[in-house]
């Protein structure tokens, strides 16, 4: 792309604009227009914000509105390559989810919610993700882990690619 | 009353259960064939009417009723909104049909958007689920192959789209003016109702929301009958007028403290003891139940001498419950400190109240924050009566909220506290020996779970 400033690749404008077609309103493709940018960057920064308004015929103001209400979008830096949550509601927790986020935690030598150094790993801690036959959970990236032990966690931290 | 046939997850297990041929070849999508062919729209919406179908989001709202809702001769377009933001704790019967028996779900949703002339339908699923996904926009592409979505579904007159949405992980996307909000890109926060979805939902347009689960019991009506979805469950109380009955299979989760955790298919009327001996295993480590969860965390709780009661829509509000809910069930044993559970319960609802209203906003948030202290040994008797005062106060019930988030957040407060006071009086006295008498203001410790 010619202006060297700008955050979105071709490719990401393409699939924005290929959710067009199936709503009534710009606005309406925001969600999946920010979940685009987010696997791309791992991250959604504010000049993507801008131009993903611009696509979308709104205000920035407006698309900030809605990715802030998200705790999901990170703005500031990236995730972790791997993007883990461990989760810590109640069927997981009565089962030991929160020591397995502990123990991670520790392995990785992060607090919930921060990202390794080698920029690896962001660990975070979870509400139910619907798996509560396999407590204690976790999804790392597209993957559930169930039966989990605070070794088992601790492991995955330590084989992590 | 016959043997009860399990048809929900008949073909959970199956190879490539999630396939359209696998589906078709268990006689999948002849019933769409058949409303297609041989009933109009409204022999479709009466036959669900008749069924006594209600909701199984939550809410429990007879489906039929909710679809004549929508303004007669509208000129269109009407949305369908498919909600599969399953997010409440305890749950993920949604997740096993999405992920295992895709087709099922999608045969009802088409089947539903003929009977509500809707021409568009919106699947919004939590971002939570990336298996679901892929297996659902499978499904769907394969239906557009086979002419189950697209232009004259079956050289019918009848045309439909169906588009996967994905949520980014917030739970008040479940309700479905939340949902509504976040679909059109907003903030997901509810609306004021009325208008209710069916008069103005998605886009300002008619829309209807139904749950996942409801979809598929829509296929298994169409294809067996209203008489044969009436004979499962439990008939309408006669010395109650508003009950409609709880008619038709539910599918039950199970987790928490138990031998045997999983999702299980039983005529609705089940008790909450016999899902736990005679599917769970029983309680876990040979130990005793305490307390469970009747139907997601914002239900409340049941003691364990309230075991027997039967988890259909009437039961557990007979001792104190919210409701039915997402009849998922989460099992506490013995050894379980209910502030812990309550704790547990704060954490999850003050980080996911969205902060519109300001009695759930603050409401949620120092409850959690009271819990803190109680966990942390500065507890004081008082609190107790605060924490109750803001049960008895937040939500719909009260009139005090736009939605019904608070409402679930109460109910674990009032239940736990009413239910086990002497527990939480003596770990209070034991902890704080010096301060648990004190009912002058204390400063709050920072809440830590929020976010």
């Amino acid at each position: 792309m010619a202006d060297s400033s700008r955050i979105l690749t071709d490719e990401m404008v393409a699939e924005i604009k290929a959710f067009f077609p199936r709503y009534p309103s710009r606005q309406a493709v925001t969600l999946p227009a920010l979940h685009i940018v987010n696997e791309h960057l791992r991250h959604v920064p504010m000049q993507a914000v801008v131009e993903v308004a611009e696509l979308l015929k709104l205000h920035p103001a407006q698309v900030q509105d809605t990715l802030t209400f998200y705790g999901f979008f990170k703005q500031d830096a990236p995730c972790g390559k791997k993007r883990v949550w461990v989760c810590r509601s109640i069927s997981c927790a009565l089962r030991g989810g929160e020591e397995v986020l502990s123990a991670m935690c520790e392995k990785a030598g992060i607090h919930p919610g921060e990202t390794t150094e080698d920029g690896r790993l962001t660990l975070e801690a979870a509400e139910c993700l619907g798996a509560c036959e396999q407590a204690p959970c976790m999804l790392a990236g597209n993957d559930l882990v169930g039966n989990m032990t605070t070794e088992s966690g601790q492991e995955y931290v330590a084989t992590l690619d | 009353m016959p043997e009860f046939e399990p048809v929900l997850l008949a073909n959970i297990g199956k190879t490539d259960s999630h396939r359209r041929s696998v589906y078709e070849s268990g006689g999948g999508y002849q019933a769409l064939r058949t409303m297609l062919k041989d009933k109009s729209a409204e022999d479709v919406t009466n036959l669900v009417k008749e069924s006594g179908l209600r909701g199984r989001g939550g809410a429990g709202f007879p489906t039929g009723v909710k679809w004549t809702f929508l303004p007669k001769d509208h000129p269109g377009p009407i949305y369908m909104c498919i909600n599969a933001d399953e997010s409440e704790p305890g749950t993920f019967n949604n997740r096993i049909l999405m992920e295992d028996d895709p087709h099922q779900v999608i045969e009802g949703a088409i089947i539903s958007c003929y009977a509500t002339r809707a021409t568009t339908a919106y699947l919004y699923l939590r971002y939570e689920y990336p298996l679901a996904y892929q297996r659902l926009q499978q499904a769907i592409d394969e239906c557009y192959e086979a002419g189950y979505l697209g232009k004259n579904i079956l050289g019918s007159e009848f045309s439909l789209d169906m588009y996967l949405h994905r949520g980014a992980a917030a739970y008040i996307c479940g309700e479905e003016t939340g949902l509504i909000e976040s679909l059109e890109g907003k903030r997901a926060w509810p609306r004021i109702k009325p208008p209710f979805p069916a008069v103005e939902g998605v886009f300002h347009k008619p829309t209807v929301v139904n749950n996942i689960e409801t979809l598929a019991c829509v296929t298994h009506i169409a294809a067996r009958g209203a008489d044969w979805f009436k004979s499962i469950g439990v008939p309408p109380d006669p010395s109650n007028p508003r009950d409609p009955g709880s008619f038709g299979p539910k599918l039950y989760c199970l987790s928490g403290h138990i031998n045997k955790p999983g999702c299980y298919e039983a005529p609705l009327g089940l008790t909450c003891r016999e899902l736990i001996d005679d599917f769970g295993g029983g309680v876990w480590k040979g130990r005793k139940g305490k307390a469970a969860i009747p139907g997601g965390i914002s239900m409340g709780l049941l003691t364990e001498a309230e075991f027997d009661t039967p988890l259909d829509f009437a039961g557990p509000g007979k001792v104190g419950c919210l409701g039915l809910g997402t009849a998922a069930v989460v099992v506490l044993d013995d050894t379980v400190s209910i502030v812990d559970f309550l704790h547990n319960s704060c954490r999850f609802f003050a980080h996911e109240s969205c902060g519109q209203c300001t009695p759930c906003r603050e409401g949620t948030s120092w409850s959690l924050r009271m819990l803190e202290r109680i966990k942390a040994g500065r507890g004081r008797l008082k609190d107790l009566d605060l924490l109750l005062e803001i049960g008895d106060t937040i939500g719909i019930m009260p009139g005090t909220t736009i939605c019904g988030l608070a409402d679930g957040a109460a109910w674990p407060i009032k239940n736990a506290v009413r239910k086990f006071r002497d527990e939480f009086e003596d770990y209070i006295k034991r902890t704080n020996p010096d301060g648990w008498m004190v009912t002058e203001p204390v400063e709050a410790l920072e809440a830590t779970g929020i976010h």
